[in-house]
């Protein structure tokens, strides 16, 4: 066979002039836009903080920023990571004595860790789940159970969490690798209702109240306590706020990784031709399991440590409703991107917060929001694109 | 005569109260081109099917160099050597040319989660190992093809697709390839260019031996040693490109028994 000159495939499309300062000012402002949000609490505040939203969703594409800022991202993909990180530090610093911004914040990066699970699921193998509440559900009542009734670490305790959320989760495999689509759909609907119901009448589980859950425990330090540093009071949730980063991010990594990689690939032929897959080798069975498993241990996990944060769980929080929110977060964000989650998960559940004010109006609102979104950009806000198994390769 | 590479014997394969194939004896040969004919839903796809484990007969056996494959899952034909391409094109539009060409390489790639999530490095020399074994491959129908490997498979013309779609099924060195109507789509011109760059890259990758389904009769004239027609799932004629359409019954299947009296 003649050797030709390969085309490099790996190597990011040249980066414009100035793409890193480009890169590096749109993270700084985020992290202001972010600050400026959690803060708002009077209406008006409140309502041009979503104005300017809405106009810069509006504007930037004409202003001709998009296409620069989408190329610098692909060609430094480390600093788009690194610089999220240390936007969220700075709102740590920002926000170290309100309980309920760092709260917030908690919950967006676990939320995070579920979409990343759905999006295995989802994303790559296209096992729709709509149970994702249920597995969520799972994590936070086994870290209730184990943590009131044995003496094992804690951190052993999240991880079980992520595991029984999988080992339940194998009761769904049989029947989705039977059916597909709407069927399989409609398998995860009907365990999801079947899950809340079944905590609702086991009172050893403590029925429609529900369990409360001891503080956590982590590397000898009580993460009920409040944090003196001097002078400073920081909140207790910011040690929440520093762990639920680290799960989120190495969440992140690794998900990433495993689309880039053959089982990533696998996957995606899975999901969008089952029978060319086959023909050429790829077991469908093993690679929907792979997915299903590690999606709904990423959710227990996640559900473990939100159980562990809020001290309480109930079987409330995980109605059909909310695994429809988590899904939704997958579809608003682009389903098969994990950059698309993360402000996905942060309108889904900000978004609410933030407009208590209108009290019952605000789902109302919400739902226009969703609607809006995918009415403009129906492949939702960070749409998937090519893979590219190195990205930014041959740059600092 | 060459041994056979493929034997089937009394194939049968029934859907309900239809019989798509029915006791098909069909023999191929290592290293030849067979032709596969006959009307609209004489079975001839339906066959492919069945080799390509998509299908389990219910009646009969196929034999690759003398080892049953009737009874094996797609995953198992697959890796014994067997691939194809499909009548309508079946690549994953959404992804990169790579990516869908990649996917043929499956038997070879390392797939342990424990080697894609943490073993970066030895995962890239694979990587960079498959980019350049697909690049290569691509070169081999067309360099502009090659040069667009990272774009997304929607981009590409049909006849490019059907490229893409070959070297998909080419890339794990096969020893049979099944080619279900590959001029689907596509005008004269782009036919007569497709059926140059298959006879060429069969030229540089060993004869491997091909089944191919087509109703363009001058492909056929032009590329198969042998040529089988079946009509009703049923082998009705069998020869070289001139005795099949010498063939009376072969008139009879195509034109009809008065046309061809």
């Amino acid at each position: 066979m003649t050797m030709i000159s390969i085309t490099p495939l790996t190597t990011a499309p040249a980066a414009p002039r100035r793409a890193l300062p480009l890169l590096l000012a749109a993270i700084a402002l985020m992290t202001l836009y972010s600050w400026a949000v959690l803060r708002a609490e009077g209406q008006v505040a409140i309502f041009s903080l979503f104005g300017i939203a809405a106009l810069a969703a509006v504007m930037l594409p004409r202003l001709g920023v998009h296409a620069p800022l989408q190329a610098a991202a692909t060609a430094y993909p480390r600093v788009l990571g690194i610089g999220c990180v240390a936007g969220v530090l700075a709102l740590l610093v920002a926000f170290h004595d309100t309980h309920f911004a760092l709260l917030l914040m908690s919950t967006v990066m676990l939320y995070a860790v579920v979409g990343l699970g759905l999006n295995i699921q989802l994303g790559y193998c296209g096992i729709v789940n709509f149970a994702g509440a249920a597995f969520f559900g799972i994590g936070s009542y086994t870290a209730a159970l184990l943590s009131t009734h044995s003496a094992l670490p804690h951190l052993l305790i999240l991880l079980i969490g992520g595991v029984m959320a999988a080992v339940i989760g194998s009761i769904l495999i049989l029947p989705v690798l039977r059916t597909r689509g709407h069927y399989a759909a409609l398998v995860t609907i009907a365990f999801g209702i079947l899950f809340k119901n079944f905590l609702e009448v086991n009172d050893t589980l403590g029925g429609p109240q529900g369990l409360k859950i001891p503080a956590l425990h982590l590397f000898g330090w009580n993460f009920g306590n409040s944090i003196d540093l001097g002078t400073i009071e920081v909140s207790f949730y910011a040690t929440f706020v520093l762990l639920t980063l680290l799960l989120c991010g190495v969440s992140f990594v690794l998900v990433r990784r495993l689309e880039r990689s053959w089982i990533g690939l696998s996957m995606d032929m899975v999901r969008t031709d089952e029978v060319a897959a086959a023909v050429f080798g790829v077991a469908v069975a093993r690679w929907k399991i792979t997915a299903f498993t590690l999606g709904n241990f990423l959710v227990g996990l996640a559900g473990a440590l939100y159980g562990m944060m809020t001290g309480y769980v109930a079987p409330n929080n995980f109605t059909f409703a909310d695994s429809l929110i988590l899904v939704s977060i997958l579809i608003l964000g682009g389903i098969g991107n994990p950059w698309g989650i993360i402000p996905a998960a942060a309108i889904v559940l900000i978004l609410p917060e933030k407009l208590q004010f209108i009290q019952e109006y605000r789902f109302l609102l919400y739902a226009v929001l969703v609607i809006v979104i995918l009415l403009f950009r129906p492949q939702g806000l960070l749409p998937r694109g090519v893979r590219s198994y190195f990205p930014g390769r041959g740059k600092a | 005569m060459s041994t056979p590479l493929l034997q089937a014997s009394g194939l049968t394969m029934r859907f309900g109260g239809l019989t798509a194939l029915d006791a098909l004896d069909l023999t191929v040969n290592e290293g030849e081109i067979l032709g596969l004919l006959g009307p609209n839903g004489s079975g001839k796809t339906t066959f492919f099917n069945v080799v390509t484990g998509l299908y389990a007969a219910s009646a009969g056996t196929v034999l690759l160099d003398g080892q049953d494959l009737s009874r094996n899952t797609p995953q198992q034909v697959y890796r014994a050597g067997v691939t194809r391409t499909f009548q309508r094109s079946r690549l994953s539009l959404a992804m990169s040319v790579f990516d869908n060409v990649a996917i043929g390489n499956y038997q070879h790639m390392p797939l342990g989660l424990w080697t894609s999530l943490f073993r970066r490095a030895a995962f890239a020399r694979d990587h960079d190992a498959t980019v350049a074994k697909v690049a290569a491959l691509l070169a081999t129908f067309s360099e502009a093809l090659a040069a667009r490997m990272s774009e997304p498979a929607s981009n590409l013309s049909m006849i490019d697709r059907r490229r893409v779609e070959l070297c998909r099924a080419l890339v794990s060195r096969p020893r049979l390839l099944l080619l279900d109507e590959p001029s689907a789509g596509m005008t004269h011109d782009e036919t007569a260019e497709l059926m140059d760059d298959i006879l060429q890259v069969r030229g540089r990758l060993g004869n491997f031996t091909i089944v191919i389904i087509e109703h363009e009769m001058n492909v056929i004239e032009r590329i198969t040693d042998r040529c089988v027609v079946l009509n009703y799932g049923k082998k009705i004629a069998e020869g070289t490109y001139a005795d099949i359409t010498a063939d009376a019954q072969v008139q009879i299947a195509y034109l009809g028994q008065e046309a061809a009296a």
